[in-house]
């Protein structure tokens, strides 16, 4: 069989005032038809920047410096731009990552449709239409004849990014790029995709490229894996092969950092390959140091206890109690969590596990319900000094380490901020130490402190939360989807770090993750959330091997699995 | 170059603004006009040539002499005289000081007012942002310049008669700033939104700090950056306003003149052809209005990553 698309090596250069840099470094790939491609690596790794530069479609000043793209037999290097646009939609489709952003919300999904395909093919009017239908039910829409006058947002997200293949497919192209196209889906609707592109790519016989940092789906869907690492292809070969027996030594570090979810680790190892991963942590002997003092007492019962929580949003604003069309975010929910364990909440995107989480640290109150911290009731009066008291034991780490900074501070008065504002120290020279220490405990060490946020990457950032938090020498931390922003070997740095420090410090934790695997490795006992309701709440063990409840076993069904390791 | 060993001028070289700065000419020649501007309207004691306010330097005889290179003119008297015998070099440079000074005092006032009023309102949210802003909206219906005349009016009357001259410019000033904040407010209140919801203000919050501190020590200098843009827009429209008022005769009294009460004054003069008394001081009015604004354009782009 012929090769499809032959790219032999690639460079790829930006320059900037800082000098070049080179996003991709003599990349080579072949890609046969009815063949599926993973193009796999971290961010920054390169993978974007090839599928971009396969098109044409480079950021500016992003230029292709040296090297070779033939796509059936033909050098597409070199080409103008005329000649480019023709090629792209007609001979290669894209699907981008953001089905909300990648279609027009002030055009219906039919007129979209048929203009890509009056532009890419020669079919006109009426037969464009029939066109449109056809492809619409080809990517799985019911219904497509009426579905053609809705609007992008009449779409869910999952039926959005369906259009968005079917515009891809419309110019009825030899090769489809997807550039990450199922990471802003939710797992069960991720699985739905994916089936359909390989279906695609099996009858149509197309050549598809996915670029994913995301190891499930590789294993999912691709038959070869190319690993990228700092704009080199490191490694290529059978999706088994890669997953199973990995040669280079990065490879090896990103599958071992990925969570199994047949098993709990006691840590991730040997994940040294990884920035910042190697352990340099600079430990303080916990026991005689000031973070180790005992700010509560010990109480007996549960750390945390939530009593039938109920919290609505308003959706709809309206005079009249009545007419107000309200989203009930949190219902009912009641649990309870035993010191020194770590309690997980897992649901799909607007489960209302967050909202849980915000609730107990008070940034929201409840409509009804009880949150009872360290057997003090903070929610009927927060504002009583026994339980702003009691609120100080919680800290949490938020999501997205870009925004959980403020960028005008420095490190040093960031993580400082707690222990002067509630004088834990006796003098600044202390307070600076402490800092000093922190920053070294958690594995960025102390010369961190004099910097700003935005010298940090993703994984540091989220270090120097953690150093935030446990500068409130807290008994409890709330961690809302501390890792899901992360690539896969700096989360696997940061679970390990977070499982010390509870060992270390004894802390309870309520741990937030749409990723099982994750929760998996994190978690003590599991709620599983959905619709702002708890479905069930079992021990780690037991929800892996027997939910019970049938959304539970619903998610498990769907959660990515792939045999190596 | 390894970013520890850059000392801390070549880091502030370095940074992107300052970047962007020295690599577009339109803001380069902005700031060297508006610098120029404000070194010599506040060097004007030591650099003009006369002192128009002090009444032995001027002598009615020189009244109404045209510019030094026309006919009749004298060359002491550059740009001329006006119609008391001032030299309008000088008095432009005096009243150039004048119209900075009440300009940015008024900017001031209302980027201090607006700012509050505007994080209070967008943090606190509810029925204290609801008043806050609708008072502004109120405000935004009436033209600002019959509010500042209004607003200048009722504090002139509440004066006594002996101290309304002394007092005026910092009446002009009240009158100005407080037309000016609904703007402030309005900025400040769509970034505070912002900020609000990020992360970092919800870890202050978990961490127990009370509204105040995180409005100051947070939210304040995040908001700080689309502030700057307007002020600096505002600043222009400041000394416009400040200008108008004058002309109008409800700003600087003629005994002190501002750039705005020269125009006034030349006005009544220009149709007898003595154009210079107008001419020469609305010249300088339109260039540092001009700067001004063109540096604010420049900071609205360069400080906005969207449009990078």
């Amino acid at each position: 069989m012929t090769e499809l698309l032959k790219v032999t090596d690639l460079d790829v250069e930006f320059p900037t005032r800082r000098g070049t840099v080179k996003a991709a470094q003599g990349v080579s790939l072949t890609l046969k038809k009815g063949e599926v491609l993973g193009l796999v690596g971290e961010s920054g790794a390169g993978k974007s920047t090839i599928g971009n530069a396969i098109i044409d479609l480079l950021e500016r000043p992003g230029r292709v410096a040296a090297g070779s793209i033939v796509f059936e037999g033909e050098e597409l290097r070199g080409k103008t731009e005329d000649e480019m646009r023709s090629v792209r939609g007609d001979r290669i489709g894209m699907i981008f990552q953001d089905p909300q952003t990648s279609l027009n919300p002030l055009l219906t999904v039919g007129v979209q449709l048929v203009e890509t395909i009056e532009k890419t093919t020669d079919l006109r009017g009426k037969d464009a239409e029939a066109r449109a239908i056809e492809l619409l039910e080809a990517v799985g829409i019911t219904e497509a004849q009426s579905r053609l006058k809705a609007y992008p947002h009449q779409f869910s997200g999952g039926m959005r990014q369906r259009v968005v293949i079917a515009l891809a497919l419309a110019g009825d192209p030899d090769l489809v790029i997807a550039d990450e196209p199922t990471t802003a889906l939710d797992v069960s609707i991720q699985a739905q995709i994916l089936d359909l592109i390989k279906k695609l790519c099996r009858e149509r016989d197309l050549g598809v490229i996915i670029v994913t940092h995301d190891i499930g789906v590789i294993a999912e869907i691709a038959d070869r894996v190319a690993v990228m690492y700092r704009g080199k292809v490191v490694e290529t070969g059978e999706v088994g092969q890669i997953l199973g027996a990995p040669e280079h030594e990065y490879t090896k570090s990103l599958i071992a950092a990925v969570p199994p979810s047949d098993r709990r680790l006691e840590r991730f190892n040997s994940v040294d390959y990884i920035e910042g991963g190697s352990d340099t942590r600079r430990r303080i002997d916990v026991q005689n140091h000031w973070l180790g003092e005992k700010s509560h007492d010990a109480s007996d019962g549960p750390t945390i206890e939530v009593n039938d929580l109920n919290l609505s949003f308003v959706l709809e604003k309206a005079i009249l109690k009545k007419n107000r069309k309200m989203l009930k975010a949190v219902d009912n929910v009641s649990f309870a969590i035993q010191p020194g364990e770590t309690f997980g909440l897992v649901g799909e995107s607007g489960s209302g596990k967050s909202t849980v989480a915000r609730l107990i640290a008070g940034l929201y109150k409840p409509d009804s319900g009880q949150v009872n911290i360290l057997g003090q009731d903070v929610s009927t009066n927060p504002r009583l000094p026994a339980a702003v008291e009691a609120h100080r034991a919680l800290q949490m780490v938020f999501q997205d380490p870009y925004s959980s900074l403020n960028s005008r501070m420095r490190v040093l008065d960031i993580v400082a901020e707690p222990i002067r504002f509630y004088k834990l120290t006796s003098s600044e020279a202390e307070t600076r130490k402490i800092v000093g220490d922190l920053l070294d405990h958690v594995g960025l060490g102390a010369a961190a402190a004099l910097r700003y946020p935005h010298e940090f990457s993703g994984g540091q950032r989220q270090r120097i939360s953690i150093a935030r938090a446990l500068a409130c020498r807290p008994r409890i931390l709330i961690c809302d989807e501390p890792t899901s922003a992360l690539d896969v070997s700096v989360q696997a740095t940061i679970l390990n770090l977070l499982k010390d420090l509870q060992e270390e410090l004894g802390l309870t934790m309520l741990f937030i993750s749409h990723d099982l695997p994750v929760i998996r490795q994190m978690c003590d006992r599991i709620a599983v959330m959905r619709h702002g309701a708890i479905c069930e709440i079992a021990d780690n063990e037991a929800l892996f091997t027997n939910a019970q409840h049938e959304y539970s076993q619903h998610l498990l069904k769907l959660m990515p699995t792939y045999v190596g390791q | 170059m390894s970013e520890k060993t850059m000392t801390r001028w070549q880091r502030f070289l370095d940074n992107d603004i300052v970047w962007s700065f020295f690599h577009s000419p339109g803001a380069m020649l902005a700031a060297f006009v508006t610098v120029v501007f404000v070194v010599a309207a506040f060097a004007a004691p030591i650099i003009a040539p006369f002192n128009p306010f002090d009444p032995s330097q001027i002598s009615l005889w020189d009244g109404k002499l045209p510019p030094a290179w026309v006919d009749g003119g004298q060359p002491q008297y550059l740009l001329g005289t006006d119609n008391q015998g001032r030299d309008m070099l000088s008095t432009i440079l005096y009243g150039g000081r004048l119209s900075i000074i009440v300009g940015l005092a008024a900017v001031g006032l209302g980027m201090v007012l607006g700012v509050t009023l505007g994080v209070i309102s967008g943090y606190v949210g509810g029925t204290t942002d609801a008043i806050i802003m609708r008072i502004a909206d109120v405000q935004l219906t009436i033209p600002g310049i019959l509010l500042a005349i209004l607003i200048n009016g009722i504090g002139r009357s509440f004066l006594p008669l002996e101290m309304r001259e002394e007092f005026a410019i910092y009446v002009v000033i009240l009158a100005i700033g407080l037309i000016d904040w609904p703007q402030f407010a309005r900025v400040a209140r769509g970034a505070t939104l912002v900020e609000a919801n990020k992360e970092y203000v919800q870890a202050a919050r978990v961490i127990g700090l009370p509204a105040w501190l995180i409005m100051l020590r947070h939210i304040l200098p995040n908001t700080l950056r689309p502030v700057l843009v307007i002020a600096t827009i505002g600043l222009a429209l400041a000394i416009i306003s400040e200008a108008t008022l004058s002309f109008l005769g409800h700003g600087i009294p003629p005994t002190t003149p501002s750039l705005g009460t020269l125009i006034r004054v030349g006005n009544e003069y220009l149709f007898s052809g003595l154009w210079w008394i107008t001419f020469f001081p609305a010249i300088a009015l339109v260039v540092l209005v001009f700067a001004v604004n063109l540096l604010g354009d420049w900071m609205r782009d360069a400080l906005n990553p969207k449009l990078r």
